[in-house]
């Protein structure tokens, strides 16, 4: 009994895994196909990138804060006073390769994911995905392609605007309140954090991208059985989104090398 | 043209159509009546490509479009114009831009005749000067008349109708009975019109069919119909509530 619930749990993971990289495929199919819609793809790029921004701002700063004041404890309480201003290279690092990264990660699923799956899955339930294949759209290459290609351009932008703030905050948390020597911290900063750094910390927020809009696009063009379907939809992808991103985030970090 | 030959499509356990064989000539305009849930609307879909048959066959001008992959199905959409059952109006568009919708992929007008045709599609469902509202700022009968001015638009030349005068006051459905006419007239519309409405059927139809059980029962020109002995047919067509068809 408990293997026949494991093997059919096995068995729809695999469907759905098989059913996202199908639509994953299908849009890489439909990429170069014209007729392109413009018009989407630059409301995607606003609807992800500047409609973002205060969040991501938000998330970043207190994210660079708490992890410049972590840094500052550890180095305090292991190494000695004085020792802080050798912080500045950890906290530039942790931030571009892997916090920053995340928090936009699992903020623009949580924004953007989820209201792709309602918008689409809202059109799904009303026939509005079956007229725009009547009325000659292929629903992949008008849906699908510009918000997955939106999301793929946008993370990194975001990711790179957060890289900004979160290092200003962490730097702002242990020279500007605490009293680190200032020319040390930037020095070291400067010396060891590497352009690879911020770059891997990049390629990753594209693939979260790619992930987060391909989730989102899926659960909508499947959902069924209205204002409820709907909502199962939405909830489904900031859950599935937010897991994928967590799990592949450790795969890419490990796969990436450390410099280049 | 548009001929369905053994057409068989189950939802799970609910097999709704179980053998349906149906032609539709040139220029013809067919009613399908039937009762609520018998599979009209699936019928509809699976025309026009928007479902997949389990099993059976249908060609549209000789072409069979369940062997077709999704592009060659895209292709052959140009040809159809289906009014949707609830409207299924774009609710992020203006009513102008739903109605240009089908024009900007389906045809190589320019820009100022695309308005041109969007007015004139608008005016014939009666609908003139509300071209810049939300679809969420129309009545429910208005919205199916835009549905209806965004099917015919592009000039298809098969019309299916999903139940075009329901939610709509006697006076335009008449008006729209009027205009699937003139469509066949003007322009030789092939047209599949689902309906409840007895009278517009008969207004309309050159041959009814009625779906019953999965599978046409009947089929004839409105006076054949009206003299079926099919105790089924004569139930519906006369609305009792009584016959063979149980109601509850
Ligand atoms: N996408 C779907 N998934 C599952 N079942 C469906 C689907 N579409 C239709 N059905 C089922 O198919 C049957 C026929 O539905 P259909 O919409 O064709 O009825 P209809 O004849 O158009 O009825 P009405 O006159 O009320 O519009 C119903 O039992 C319905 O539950
Ligand atoms: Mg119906």
């Amino acid at each position: 009994m408990a293997g026949l619930v494991k093997g059919s749990f096995l068995l729809s993971f695999l469907e759905q895994l098989g059913e996202v990289g199908l639509l994953f495929f299908k849009t890489l199919q439909n990429l170069f196909k014209k007729p392109r819609e413009h018009r989407i793809f630059l409301r995607e790029l606003e609807e992800i990138g500047v409609r973002s921004l205060p969040v991501i701002s938000l998330t970043a700063a207190f994210g660079g804060l708490v992890f410049g004041l972590q840094t500052y404890v550890g180095f305090h309480r292991y190494i000695g006073p004085g020792s802080e201003a050798y912080g500045g290279p950890i906290i530039s690092l942790g931030l571009s390769k892997e916090l920053i990264p995340i928090l936009v990660g699992l903020m623009v699923s949580g924004r953007v994911g989820s209201s792709m799956a309602a918008e689409i899955g809202t059109m799904k339930i009303t026939e509005q995905i079956d007229a725009l294949f009547s009325l000659g759209a292929n629903p992949i290459r008008y849906l699908v392609v510009p918000r997955v290609l939106a999301a793929f351009f946008m993370l990194p932008c975001l990711t790179l605007y957060g890289d900004i703030i979160g290092i200003f905050c962490g730097y702002f948390y242990n020279v500007v309140l605490m009293g680190v020597n200032r020319i040390i911290y930037l020095q070291n900063t400067l010396r060891y954090l590497e352009l690879w750094d911020v770059a891997s910390g990049l390629i990753k927020a594209s693939v979260f991208g790619l992930v987060i809009a391909t989730i989102g696009c899926w659960q909508g063009l499947k959902a069924e059985g209205g204002a409820e379907g709907v909502g199962r939809a939405t909830t489904r992808t900031v859950v599935l989104a937010s897991i994928s991103i967590l799990i592949l985030n450790f795969f890419l970090s490990k796969a990436l090398p450390a410099t280049l | 043209m548009i001929r369905v030959i053994d057409l068989h499509k189950a939802f799970g356990p609910n097999k709704v159509l179980r053998g349906v064989n149906l032609t539709v000539s040139k220029g013809e305009t067919m009613v399908v009546i039937g009762q609520s849930g018998s599979g009209k609307s699936v019928l509809l879909k699976l025309m026009i490509g928007l479902l997949k048959p389990d099993a059976g066959r249908i060609a549209i001008d000789d072409e069979d479009i369940t062997r077709l992959n999704d592009e060659a199905l895209q292709r052959i959409t140009k040809k159809f114009g289906l009014l949707f059952q609830g409207s299924a109006l774009f609710d992020s568009m203006t009513v102008a831009e739903n109605v240009r919708f089908g024009l900007e992929r389906h045809t190589c007008y320019s820009p100022a005749e695309m308005d041109e045709l969007v007015a004139e599609s608008l005016a014939r469902v009666g609908l003139s000067g509300v071209e810049n509202l939300m679809p969420h700022q129309l009545s429910g009968g208005m919205k199916k008349r835009v549905g209806l001015a965004r099917a015919i638009a592009y000039r298809p030349e098969i019309m299916l109708y999903d139940e075009p005068s329901t939610g709509i006051d006697p006076i335009r459905a008449d008006a729209i009975n009027d205009l699937i006419n003139k469509l066949k007239a003007e322009m030789g519309v092939t047209s599949v019109v689902i309906t409840h409405d007895m009278a517009s059927s008969y207004k309309v139809a050159d041959r009814i069919a009625m779906l019953f059980d999965g599978r046409i029962i009947e089929e004839g020109t409105p006076d054949e119909i009206k003299r079926s002995q099919n105790p089924v047919v004569q139930q519906f067509i006369h609305g009792k509530a009584e016959g063979p068809i149980k109601t509850y």
